[in-house]
């Protein structure tokens, strides 16, 4: 495909989404990425597609759609990704009164909520430790197995006419007379008038290539797996300092609890958030840290062994949200990364924006928020 | 010559070489098959032979879920396929 309508560079689910909204809206797409099919931040997620850890404002509102979306994507493709929507069980570790206030506030902006007693919650998850008392059940929340959905994804633009090349590095982005024209890689030159940059934490890097600028930088986290145990827990369950956690800028380590199991019997265990960089070094004191918090959580799972534990780098902005729209400065090079840890679930939400956009379509939310313009204010 | 000791798998009786893992000392005996998989029902044996794969793993006197590439073989060991 040597004149693509449109190229995404970046294989993850973010790149995948775009690719088919823009497939399905009739453009000939090529994706490329210099690895394999999810061989970035989406191979090492849980697959959260969560409402329940946003507070009231424009990425809650993204997430909502988003929610939908992946349910239309997946009968739109017509092959499984794991997508189950099972819904999140919140509890609150110490004081209730913060994660009671936020779950009230989100319930006015379409979030379904239950407020859990402690007979409520110990039925929804009859492995919790009895000492927790209350809890929240958001029942939109759901979970994927992203790289499967990223591949599946990917497979449906190429059966559309697309095309995707792998292990093709971009070592070039052309810009004439301030819009882009084309791209340089590893595998050959490709012209086209739209490039969508999907690259994630590497973001920054590749819009420093067109001559711009993404504030974008790595946020480490570690998961563990455990082997494939019965049925101990039931839904997404974590402790509400996840939340806060979330939205903390703080570069020094921090961990909350967030406990689930997988369609394959295994339960992934997180999440850390650390700010150093691309260290992708293995840290035994945060896995200690983590399985501790787990197993305070399901003391069950202090008799369950651990299989492995795998880490990745969220692509962190500055303001905590997505990127998502045209470059400030470059026309016709659009940004869909800087989701963080939420990538997975507000990959085609942030899909449908970008296609409506370049189409002058309506936006299903004002998506000024996320434009990359708002680091220009910062910086002049 | 090594001691030789006698463990059970799934009822029978093995013979080894003491020192050897479980996995080596059925291998040894011919006995290659050591579960099947959850849902495809299709047979696993040892893949890896270091403790990474997690393919070979079977129950040793009721606890599940053992490597048997990385646990030597005892005499009046209980083995059994992981079901």
């Amino acid at each position: 495909m040597q004149n693509p309508d449109a190229i995404v560079i970046g294989a993850g689910i973010v790149g995948a989404s775009v690719a088919l909204s823009l497939t399905n809206a009739g453009f000939k797409v090529l994706v490329i990425d210099r690895g394999a099919v999810s061989s970035g931040t989406t191979g090492a997620g849980e697959g959260n597609i969560l409402v329940s850890d946003k507070d009231p404002g424009p990425e809650l509102t993204l997430a909502l759609r988003s929610r939908d979306l992946w349910f239309e994507m997946q009968e739109d493709v017509g092959d499984a990704f794991e997508l189950e929507a099972k819904g999140g069980v919140v509890v609150a570790r110490n004081d209730d009164g913060p994660l009671m206030k936020l779950s009230s506030e989100q319930s006015l902006h379409g979030v379904a909520i239950q407020k859990l007693d402690h007979a409520l919650l110990h039925e929804l998850e009859p492995y919790l430790d009895q000492r927790f008392q209350s809890g929240v059940f958001y029942p939109q929340d759901a979970q994927c197995q992203p790289m499967l959905a990223a591949a599946h994804v990917i497979r449906a633009v190429v059966r559309r006419g697309g095309a995707f090349i792998s292990q093709a590095k971009v070592t070039k982005i052309h810009v004439r007379d301030g819009a882009v024209t084309g791209i340089e890689t590893s595998q050959g030159n490709f012209a086209a008038p739209i490039i969508v940059n999907a690259t994630g934490t590497w973001a920054g890097e590749l819009a420093q290539m067109a001559g711009s600028h993404l504030p974008i930088a790595p946020r480490k986290g570690f998961i563990l797996v455990t082997e494939p145990t019965k049925k101990y827990v039931f839904h997404k369950v974590y402790d509400s300092d996840y939340v806060a956690n979330v939205a903390s800028s703080d570069a020094d380590l921090q961990t909350s609890t967030v406990v689930e199991g997988t369609r394959a019997g295994t339960i992934l265990i997180g999440a850390s958030r650390e700010r150093v960089g691309f260290d992708g070094s293995m840290n035994y004191e945060i896995l200690r840290r983590l399985a501790a918090q787990a197993t305070s959580l399901f003391p069950v799972l202090r008799d369950v062994q651990l299989l492995r534990a795998y880490r990745g780098f969220r692509p962190y902005a500055p303001d905590h949200l997505p990127v998502i729209g045209e470059d400030a400065k470059v026309k016709g090079l659009w940004h869909s990364a800087g989701h963080e840890g939420a990538g997975i679930g507000l990959a085609p939400g942030s899909a449908a924006l970008i296609t409506d956009a370049i189409l002058g379509r309506e936006q299903f939310m004002d998506p000024s928020p996320f434009s990359p313009a708002r680091f220009e204010k910062v910086l002049s | 010559m090594k001691e030789k000791i006698t463990f059970t798998y799934n009822g029978d009786e093995f013979t080894c070489e003491s020192g050897q893992s479980i996995a080596a000392a059925l291998i040894a005996s011919d006995h290659r098959e050591l579960r099947t998989t959850r849902f495809g029902d299709e047979a696993r044996s040892i893949f890896c032979g270091i403790g990474i794969c997690f393919d070979c793993v079977v129950v040793i006197d009721g606890v599940a879920n053992q490597r048997s590439c990385l646990i030597e073989a005892k005499p009046g060991m209980k083995v059994e396929s992981t079901p």
